[in-house]
């Protein structure tokens, strides 16, 4: 990892991690997910909640937290910008960059790259 | 007599890919069921126990370690199933496999004549009879179906890589109207379509008002010329089995009022009420514009499937008219 990188992480990593509880999977979403971070769903999903939400609107895994995409819901008809994206589908994670800075990734294009199968435009 | 419309543009892909989905593009109020999972080596009892829901169901469930507890593969079961003639639909969830094996198993599937598939995220480990398990979530099920239907209609891999030959699948999907957001829900379901979702089968319904409003709001966005949708059953048998629905499994919404009725009547009795709410059920949700038929769950009780279908008028069910396959209508 070059200086640069380690650096941008310095600033990045301690302030996503204290505003938003990021898991740093380095193709960061959040604005199309209300600014809920979807890595923090124990089942990891990125296009919406599963079907096992309880009724208080808490977690099926964790009955004392609120479920990530429910937060993400809300958030979202709140955003200015970007409402909309809540219904994009999001290509599946790219495992290889946990851990990596988003914004290095967002800046060079690299979190934009999908697999070669996926045919959906890649949208954020 | 409830008159069903046809979708026009749903089920994308070659015509007669399989009974269900011929079933439905000819406009039949269809009938699935669940078969109950088998926890034997011993080939016979799959068939037994699709031999309970021959000639009730259109077509039968195989799910995948359902409530997160180890079974027969949902692969095996619906290869027994197809072996017997009885038409399988093979639940496949995204928490035991990542996209390899999940890639690796649809493609199995389809060598072994398995045509109708449903994913889903699936019940989580905790919930089952291994919590100590490492959950997977390697993709989630929305991008599964988008897989799906690349390998069915592009005839690749993920990876981009080319198949020899492409699967023929009818793509199912799942969804919950009852658990928050009830809002995002009818959107949810319209992402699964853009993936590729032919058809969708619904958690339990027993609350008809929030089922009406999200069909309503599913009408709203045009999903009904995309998609076929399956509302679930469900036969409760005891006040006990009610009240345990209610209180322990995840996402699933029971009235109060229908707890209390089922605890009104004796015991004796709970079992025939159970029958009849169900079959109140069924009639109900055919009298909502957008569903295609009924998915009944007996929960450990196959005998309910067979007696709910005969009170609601659902027996027998229909021939498929070579017409139906051959006369292109899709």
């Amino acid at each position: 990892m070059s200086l640069a990188e380690r650096l941008v992480l310095a600033v990045e990593k301690p302030l996503k991690e204290a505003v938003w509880d990021c898991r740093m999977c380095g193709q960061c979403i959040l604005h199309s997910t209300g600014l809920s971070c979807p890595m923090r769903c124990p089942k990891n999903l990125r296009n919406g909640p599963c079907g096992g939400v309880r009724a208080d609107g808490n977690c099926e895994v964790y009955p004392d937290k609120r479920c990530v995409w429910v937060e993400a819901w809300e958030g979202s008809r709140k955003l200015p910008l970007w409402r909309d994206h809540i219904e994009h589908l999001q290509k599946p994670v790219d495992w290889q960059l946990q851990g990596t800075s988003s914004w290095i990734n967002l800046v060079n294009g690299r979190d934009a790259c999908a697999p070669k199968g996926w045919a959906r435009r890649v949208g954020h | 007599m409830v008159v069903m419309r046809v979708p026009r543009r749903v089920g994308r892909g070659v015509s007669g890919i399989s009974r269900l989905a011929e079933l439905l593009r000819s406009g039949q109020f269809v009938v699935t069921a669940e078969l109950a999972s088998s926890d034997s080596a011993d080939p016979d009892a799959v068939g037994r126990n699709g031999d309970q829901l021959r000639g009730v169901a259109d077509a039968i469930n195989c799910t995948d370690n359902t409530g997160a507890h180890v079974h027969l593969s949902s692969m095996a079961a619906a290869h027994l199933l197809a072996e017997r003639g009885i038409e399988p639909i093979m639940q496949l969830t995204v928490r035991d496999r990542n996209r390899l094996a999940l890639q690796a198993d649809l493609l199995g599937a389809a060598a072994l004549g398995i045509r109708n598939i449903v994913v889903m995220s699936g019940d989580d480990v905790t919930a089952g009879d291994h919590p100590e398990a490492r959950r997977i979530y390697d993709i989630d099920s929305m991008q599964l179906i988008e897989v799906a239907a690349g390998m069915r209609d592009r005839g690749v891999y993920l990876s981009g890589r080319k198949l020899e030959k492409a699967p023929a699948f009818f793509i199912g999907a799942v969804e919950n109207p009852f658990a928050p957001p009830l809002e995002f829900r009818p959107l949810r379901l319209q992402k699964k379509v853009r993936a590729g979702a032919d058809f969708v089968q619904t958690q339990l319904v027993f609350d008809l008002p929030i089922f009406t409003r999200f069909m309503s709001m599913a009408a709203d966005l045009g999903l009904f010329e995309q998609v076929f949708i399956i509302p679930s059953i469900g036969i409760p048998r005891s006040a006990r089995g009610a009240r345990f629905m209610k209180e322990k499994v995840p996402g699933l919404h029971v009235p109060d009022a229908l707890i209390e009725r089922m605890e009104k009547t004796p015991p004796a009795r709970q079992a025939e009420e159970g029958i009849r709410i169900a079959v109140e059920l069924v009639n109900d949700v055919r009298q909502i514009h957008g569903v295609a038929g009924v998915h009944l769950i007996g929960i450990k009780w196959e005998e309910g499937v067979t007696r709910v279908a005969e009170a609601a008028g659902l027996l027998p069910r229909p021939t498929l008219s070579p017409l139906a396959t051959v006369g292109g209508r899709r």
